[in-house]
């Protein structure tokens, strides 16, 4: 049989750290990047005696995850202790939800190529995250660090709805998107605050029966979750083909071998024996307090996408695209209302912006400029102050150095030759040095225009206003 | 006058007459523990040197008026269980034995802001697990009415250290009895809160749904006074209750005309001890004397209580000494190969054996596949016990009870059986699945000497109640008066 013979079946866990300021049981603050076991206090470097007091906030941010995919809030909720030793889990249990998860049975929608597809979620639980092991420069072992134990999560579970590398790629886009636009994470992921446990499978096509699962851990950037899935998918089906068992187990992927290996072995397999949190009252959630939330949710991506579609005419893809990122979007709607122009904003967006943000592999969060500076090139291209080519300097200054852009072309001395006499003269030039374009010309090719105006524009090292140049060459070739 | 005879209201009263000074007293508890503890062996931590600086500064303090508060210089003593910053908190455990809290218990606390002097910490059953003190990795704790016998547990060495002058009043927790035992085997005053009542921040952790902290006093009323000073809601533990602030001292009525007591036959069966109940009987005579009406009730699911006790007890205990693991503040194995050894030998070497038992049988129950048929029954069960009780006093003021079966037991009589062992908790343990108050007080002594505990069980948060049943009671029998250690070849 051959690859297209099987159906590959996904599903996904997707941790997400919520960016409040203090952690889930005390009142350290959840900001990253501090000096080791500095973020630290009794409550989470869990000293004998210490109780945790669960943040109202963490639980607030949790029903607005879930309010935003769809899901049921439960009125009666609470926490579980999941018990295993590690020596990053300083009271050998996490704080976790069981078997009354916040919500439950929501789902997300995302664009394939076949139309829109229902990803349905199986719950939404919060939890708290565990520290971090540092392996120590001078050979003498591991450090823990505890800054990180404790800060709130929350654990997406989605069902196994998910089809093909393209699904999950997308999925997470959308998910990352709702969290972004709901304020509840800042989705970093080369810092962690987003990371996905994916499950793979495969059966033949027409089986009923899900294959055999495998779970790679904690993975962080969209590139490696691709690879990692093609690379599983690939192995689980040649383990089929020759005849073997895919083994329900844990792996890692290694993106510098491009390879997953197994973490644990058969021995290690875990009973968490998870059980209700004795030191933490229930969770009960009044209808008003789930109304309040809903009330407070900010315009999510699709209605903002159907905004743009009518209100600004942009295309579906642009609206995409643009949506898919609150920062990007939020950029564009600001830098459209002081410019008024859409359109041109929209262009830059869709194009060299994110083109940038490809090629650095920036988050859109780490833009540098703002809507303003994003506005003020517009205006100057507008205005005719610069040329658009000049106008795409400018956008890789702002993403070097951000200022405002008319600074930046006075600085370098980019402004647009508007002045007639000076166009002239350089038309001139252009046209006694081509002698064969003009003749190409007269004999009816208007297309030789375009290449007399890419000439003058060299000339000129763009700086010269197109539209003038163009009228002008026909003016003079008429002549 | 023998200063270290005296209650703490008696204190107080010494003090305020200027009869006596702060440092009088620190100093008379100080003399009396390095001369008694060398036979009791009620401490872990003896602060001698630290007591009496700080009652030399309080002194100094309340003579210039600085400090004015009635608790000002009254000395207390400490389970080892409740985490005292700067001072070990051992737990009585080789795992813990170096272990310097760095943050005070909200109970500590409270007791630092009124000036009160810390005359050091208690021995206790390991992790409070037990009711001997014979768990104890550092000492076994004598009782002072017979030096062969236990002090009960876990409190033993707060029980003892009150029933032998060592200090005037101390703190202990109860997870199962653990207050009231000792209370009961060592002739003194033992009182377990509702659950809720008092903070359990800084109180290391052994069943968090059943875990109280209390007072082990002389009589009631500094039973009362103590109270006043621990309870309240405290924002570290959400288990705690906000309930407005009671003053319980102003309960003790001395007077039960009409009250309803409730006697549940079943507490009077097959396994309790006939000098027991004989005594249980007298003191039921007395309060019908008084004015009470005594009415025996049947509580048949108290039989249950004991099973379910254990298998939540130790479901949450395995969990509660997970963090004990040999990375940061404890113990730690000298010598291993990799990450599993450190915490296999580590824990090996550091939990005593009953530790060990309960770790091992609370990760049983919590297992998967037995979740359902151990721990979740449990809990099913707990709900019904509570039910029961709640039933009964729809009806009744209080019930009464022995607190223990027999009297103190003989050290190293049960500790090879650890079923017995647990059997000795069987009229206790009811009231902590059921987070009920409860009282242990004297009510008379066997004929060996041993003093005998009753228990007053009273509905949730209703300490006024039993503090005043019991204060009626010991009013009326002076059980103080007539009964000393000293008695039958006792601790003089």
């Amino acid at each position: 049989m051959s690859r297209d013979d099987y159906e590959i079946v996904m599903g996904l866990e997707v941790h997400a750290e919520l960016s409040t300021k203090t952690k889930i049981f005390c009142s350290c603050p959840t900001e990253f990047g501090a000096e080791p076991n500095t973020h630290t206090c009794p409550i989470c470097m869990a000293m004998p005696g210490t109780l945790p007091v669960l943040n109202e906030k963490v639980v607030e941010y949790a029903v607005k995850a879930g309010l935003a995919t769809n899901c049921e809030i439960s009125r009666n909720s609470k926490n579980d202790r999941k018990n295993y030793f590690y020596p990053d889990l300083p009271k050998a249990y996490q704080i976790s939800q069981f078997d009354k998860p916040l919500c439950e049975e929501g789902y997300v929608e995302i664009d394939t190529k076949d139309g829109k597809k229902k990803i349905r979620l199986e719950r939404i639980h919060i939890e708290e995250d565990a520290g971090k092991l540092n392996h120590d420069e001078f050979g003498g072992g591991s450090l823990v660090d505890l800054n990180r134990a404790g800060v709130p999560l929350i654990e997406i579970v989605s069902k196994p709805d998910l089809r093909s590398s393209e699904e999950v790629e997308l999925y997470l886009r959308k998910l990352k998107s709702i969290l972004e636009y709901i304020e509840v994470s800042d989705c970093k992921m080369q810092e962690g605050s987003l990371r996905a446990d994916v499950n793979v499978s495969v059966r033949k096509k027409g089986d009923t029966k899900l294959g055999t699962r495998t779970e790679m851990k904690n993975m962080n950037s969209f590139r490696s979750i691709v690879r990692a899935i093609e690379y599983e998918v690939e192995r689980q089906i040649d383990v089929i083909e020759d005849g073997g068992k895919i083994e329900q187990e844990t792996l890692r992927w290694d993106d510098v071998s491009g390879k997953t290996f197994s973490m644990r072995d058969k021995e290690d397999a875990q009973d968490y024996r998870y059980f209700p949190d004795p030191d933490l009252v229930a969770i009960k959630l009044s209808e008003e307090y789930i109304e309040n939330i809903k009330n407070s949710l900010p315009e999510l991506p699709e209605s903002r996408k159907e905004r743009y579609l009518n209100e600004f005419g942009l295309s579906q893809k642009d609206a995409n695209t643009i949506t898919a990122s609150k920062y990007l979007s939020d950029l564009f709607e600001e830098a459209t209302k002081i410019c008024g122009n859409a359109k041109a904003v929209s262009n830059w967006i869709i194009s060299d912006i994110s083109r940038i943000l490809n090629e650095t592999e920036m988050d859109p969060i780490e833009i540098p400029f703002d809507s303003k500076q994003l506005a003020g090139l517009v205006m100057l291209i507008e205005k005719g102050t610069i040329s658009s080519s000049i106008g795409k300097k400018v956008l890789e200054e702002l993403f070097e150095n951000p200022k405002d852009p008319e600074e930046i072309v006075k600085e370098k001395g980019w402004v647009q030759i508007s002045d007639e006499g000076a166009i002239k003269e350089v038309v001139l030039k252009i046209i006694d040095a081509n002698p064969q374009s003009v003749a190409d010309y007269k004999a009816g090719k208007d297309k030789a225009v375009g290449f007399l105006v890419g000439q003058a524009m060299k000339e000129t090292k763009g700086k010269a206003n197109p539209q003038m140049l163009n009228k002008m060459f026909v003016e003079e070739l008429k002549k | 006058m023998n200063i270290t005879d005296l209650t703490v209201h008696e204190l107080q009263e010494k003090l305020k007459n200027k009869e006596l000074t702060i440092t009088d007293i620190t100093r008379a508890y100080t003399d009396r523990i390095k001369e008694k503890d060398p036979e009791v062996q009620a401490f872990v931590t003896i602060l001698t040197d630290e007591a009496l600086k700080q009652a030399q500064e309080v002194q100094a303090k309340v003579e210039s008026g600085e400090i004015t508060g009635e608790f000002a210089g009254i000395p207390i003593g400490i389970k080892d269980n409740l985490c005292t910053k700067g001072i070990k908190t051992t737990c009585a455990s080789k795992m813990l034995e170096n272990f310097v809290s760095p943050y005070d218990a909200t109970v500590i606390e409270k007791l630092n802001k009124e000036n009160m002097i810390d005359l050091g910490k208690l021995n206790m059953d390991e992790f409070a697990m037990g009711g001997s003190t014979e768990t104890s990795y550092f000492a076994k704790t004598k009782n002072p009415w017979n030096l062969n016998r236990v002090p009960g547990g876990s409190s033993g060495g707060s029980a003892a250290a009150v029933a032998a002058n060592m200090v005037p009043w101390a703190l202990g927790s109860d997870t199962g009895g653990s207050i009231r035992q000792p209370s009961s085997f060592c002739g003194v005053v033992g009182l377990k809160p509702t659950y809720g009542l008092v903070s359990r921040y800084g109180l290391v952790a052994f069943a968090s749904s059943l875990d109280q902290i209390g007072p082990i006093t002389k009589d009631v009323t500094d039973s009362a006074m103590l109270l006043n000073l621990i309870a309240g809601y405290d924002e570290k533990d959400t288990t705690s209750v906000n309930l407005e602030k009671k003053d319980y001292t102003r309960a003790l009525k001395n007077d039960v005309k009409g009250l309803k007591i409730a006697v549940p036959k079943e507490f009077f069966g097959e396994g309790i001890n006939e000098e027991v109940k004989s005594k249980l009987y007298e003191a039921i005579e007395k309060y019908k004397e008084l004015g009470a009406e005594v009415k025996e009730i049947s509580l048949d699911i108290a039989q249950y209580a004991l099973a379910t006790y254990y298998i939540i007890a130790c479901a949450e205990a395995s969990s509660n000494l997970g963090r004990f693991d040999g990375i940061r503040y404890t113990y730690r194995t000298p010598e291993f190969k990799d990450l599993k050894e450190i915490y296999k030998k580590t824990r090996s070497e550091a939990f005593g054996p009953e530790v060990k038992r309960r770790i091992i049988l609370g990760t049983y129950v919590l297992s998967s596949g037995y979740y359902d048929a151990y721990y979740k029954k449990a809990q099913q069960v707990r709900t019904l016990v509570t039910n029961e009780f709640n039933k009964v006093f729809e009806k009744y003021d209080v019930i009464l009870t022995p607190t223990s079966p027999t009297v103190a037991f003989g050290i190293g009589e049960k500790s090879n059986n650890p079923l017995e062992m647990y059997l000795a908790d069987i009229c206790t343990v009811s009231v902590n699945i059921a987070g009920l108050p409860g009282i242990s007080i004297p009510c008379g002594v066997d004929s060996e000497g041993m003093p005998i505990g009753m228990q007053l069980i009273g509905n949730k948060f209703c300490e006024e109640t039993i503090l005043n049943v019991a204060y009626t009671y010991e009013q009326a029998t002076k059980f103080r008066e007539n009964y000393r250690p000293e008695f039958k070849g006792g601790v003089k």
